[in-house]
């Protein structure tokens, strides 16, 4: 359980986190969502006590993070894979993390085998390593201590789509099990893949959280028909928001059953007829990002 | 992968949340950070890099080049205590840097983030730190006293030198006393600057151009003892005995040159954002 109550961080005159609240409870993978820059390591720093905050507070297991008697045995904490000493193995990372935190160090074999990281691979410095591979190793100096609750940031950052499906299946079974889950991404596809709910956050502002489902769904129907232009003059009768899409078919406000009623009454015959794309939540994190990618996002959503 | 096949299954079956078992911690006991823990961890830290390795070695070979040369040249005729006051000059410019990478290696290497994610008490982590440095300076203070009477022990041998074993306790006790105060300065000096380079330059540098300088100033002769580490700690590695005053000056130079930078960094380090960047 992570409890993050209208925090706030300001650099002199600019404001990086802007009363951001929201909880992150056991039993889900939560992803936390924006584009770079949106405040994202900044509120995981703060939430981990590295950062201190302006105002507002969060808890982790109903306390201050640095008020957790050894953390690392409570919480698994990933903010940076890049951050670890060069000349290290990964073993002895590993070993580090153990000796620190009192887990038996038989663990760490455990843990390697967990992540994927081979016996050879572990002892290897991290100066060789590719970025997939300290995202792993950062997600077992996460795990090692047996946490109940996992933060990282950008984890999946690096990772193939293979490694992508190995730490969604990671999460998902660590939060069958009870376990909190909060992981940051600026990527929708990614947090799509891993996560069950969702906190979006843009200029320092939680824009959305929810179920992601929700969050996916837009409401409206997408319907095609052999007389689209009937079809559509039978649905604005009946009062139904509709748009005409430029690659045919229409984009309606309404659910596909009224729809299809309004088709069958207007004698138009339907060819196809469904709940329109989860455009919503795409859209939202465009505009999100749409100040620092203006050329990409005129490119992806032409106006 | 029996993970991947048995989240296949409850995602096809999607159970309520509620009614999926819940978790049995399998480590009841978490027992909190001990500070021999933290120092344990910081001193295996300033050990399992090679430049952590090297860094000792070098101090090492450093000394035993310097007691090589005076075994070789002049006769080699040197008592005891001769060596060992041979060995303190490369001493006292090395040894600090063993503090200063034990500090400032978190922020080069970017560390800083999991080692205080794992003891967010990080005053506690400094003074590990401390104690670490201090444990490798007075481990390499016991070689070099032992290679200092190795090579004496050489120059007795071959080259017809005097046997003077004179070295006394109390001189080895203040060298022992000067290593944990170049550690201190050292790790003190890395927490507060943060930059491998800016703080053994700091190190090396402020201390003499402070003594240089304040020679220089008419009047200051009398009151650079109890200002200037150096001046004031000078006994301790020449193993001249300190009287009152010559203690009260080393308390002095002490506080503005150890724990003044120390305090400082720690401060500093407690106050301040760690981040990755």
């Amino acid at each position: 359980m992570i409890t993050v109550e209208h925090l706030t961080k300001r650099y002199g005159p600019s404001v990086a986190v802007d009363d951001v609240s929201f909880t992150v409870e056991p039993g889900h993978v939560t992803g936390f969502l924006g584009p770079n820059g949106a405040g994202k390591s900044t509120t995981m720093r703060m939430i981990c006590g590295l950062t201190p905050a302006t105002s507002g507070s969060a808890r982790v297991l109903g306390k201050p993070f640095t008020a957790l008697p050894n953390p690392g045995r409570r919480v698994g904490v990933l903010l940076d894979a890049a951050a670890q000493h060069s000349g290290r193995t990964g073993r002895e990372v590993l070993t580090l993390a153990a000796l620190m935190t009192g887990v038996d160090r038989r663990r760490i074999d455990t843990t390697l085998d967990l992540v994927g990281l081979t016996e050879r691979e572990s002892a290897r410095r991290v100066g060789q390593y590719s970025l997939g591979m300290r995202q792993r190793l950062g997600i077992a100096s996460a795990l090692l201590g047996d946490p109940e609750v996992l933060i990282l940031d950008e984890p999946a950052n690096g990772l193939d789509p293979a490694g992508i499906r190995w730490m969604r299946d990671l999460l998902d079974d660590f939060a069958s099990r009870g376990g909190t889950v909060l992981l940051s991404s600026h990527l929708l596809r990614e947090i799509e893949a891993v996560a069950d709910r969702l906190v979006v956050i843009g200029r320092g502002r939680v824009v959305a959280q929810g179920h992601k489902d929700d969050l996916l769904r837009q409401a409206g129907t997408f319907v095609r028909s052999t007389d689209d232009v009937a079809l559509a003059l039978a649905l604005r009768q009946g009062g139904a928001g509709v748009e005409e899409l430029s690659t045919g078919g229409l984009s309606v406000e309404a659910e596909p059953i009224d729809v299809g009623r309004a088709a069958a009454a207007a004698g138009v015959v339907l060819a196809e007829l469904r709940a329109a794309d989860s455009r919503g939540l795409e859209d939202l994190f465009l505009e999100l990002t749409a100040d620092d990618a203006r050329e990409q996002s005129r490119m992806e959503v032409p106006a | 992968m029996t993970t991947a096949s048995s989240n296949a299954l409850r995602q096809a079956q999607e159970p309520p949340v509620e009614t999926r078992t819940r978790r049995t911690r399998t480590t009841p006991d978490v027992r909190p950070l001990t500070f021999a823990t933290l120092t344990l961890v910081e001193w295996r830290k300033q050990l399992d890099t090679r430049a952590g390795r090297w860094l000792l070695a070098v101090i090492a070979i450093v000394t035993a080049g310097v007691l090589a040369v005076m075994v070789a040249v002049n006769g080699g005729n040197h008592s005891f205590s001769a060596f060992v006051v041979g060995t303190t000059t490369p001493m006292a410019m090395l040894l600090p840097i063993v503090g200063v990478l034990a500090a400032t290696s978190e922020w080069s290497q970017r560390t800083a983030l999991v080692t205080f994610t794992l003891e967010p008490r990080r005053t506690r982590v400094g003074l590990a730190k401390v104690v670490a440095a201090i444990g490798s300076g007075l481990a390499l203070l016991v070689v070099t006293v032992g290679l200092a009477a190795l090579a004496h022990l050489l120059v007795v041998a071959f080259r017809d030198a005097d046997p003077a074993w004179d070295v006394t306790a109390r001189a080895v006790l203040y060298l022992a006393l000067s290593v944990v105060l170049f550690m201190a300065q050292g790790v003190g000096f890395g927490l507060l600057l943060r930059s491998t380079p800016a703080a053994i330059v700091t190190l090396l540098l402020a201390p003499t151009l402070f003594g240089l300088v304040g020679g220089l100033v008419p009047g200051m002769a009398d009151v650079l003892p109890w200002i200037d580490l150096g001046t004031a700690g000078e006994p301790l590695l020449f193993g001249s005995a300190l009287d009152g005053e010559g203690w009260a000056q080393l308390g002095t130079a002490t506080l503005i040159w150890v724990v003044a930078p120390l305090a400082g960094g720690l401060w500093r380090v407690e106050r301040s954002e760690i981040s990755s960047s």
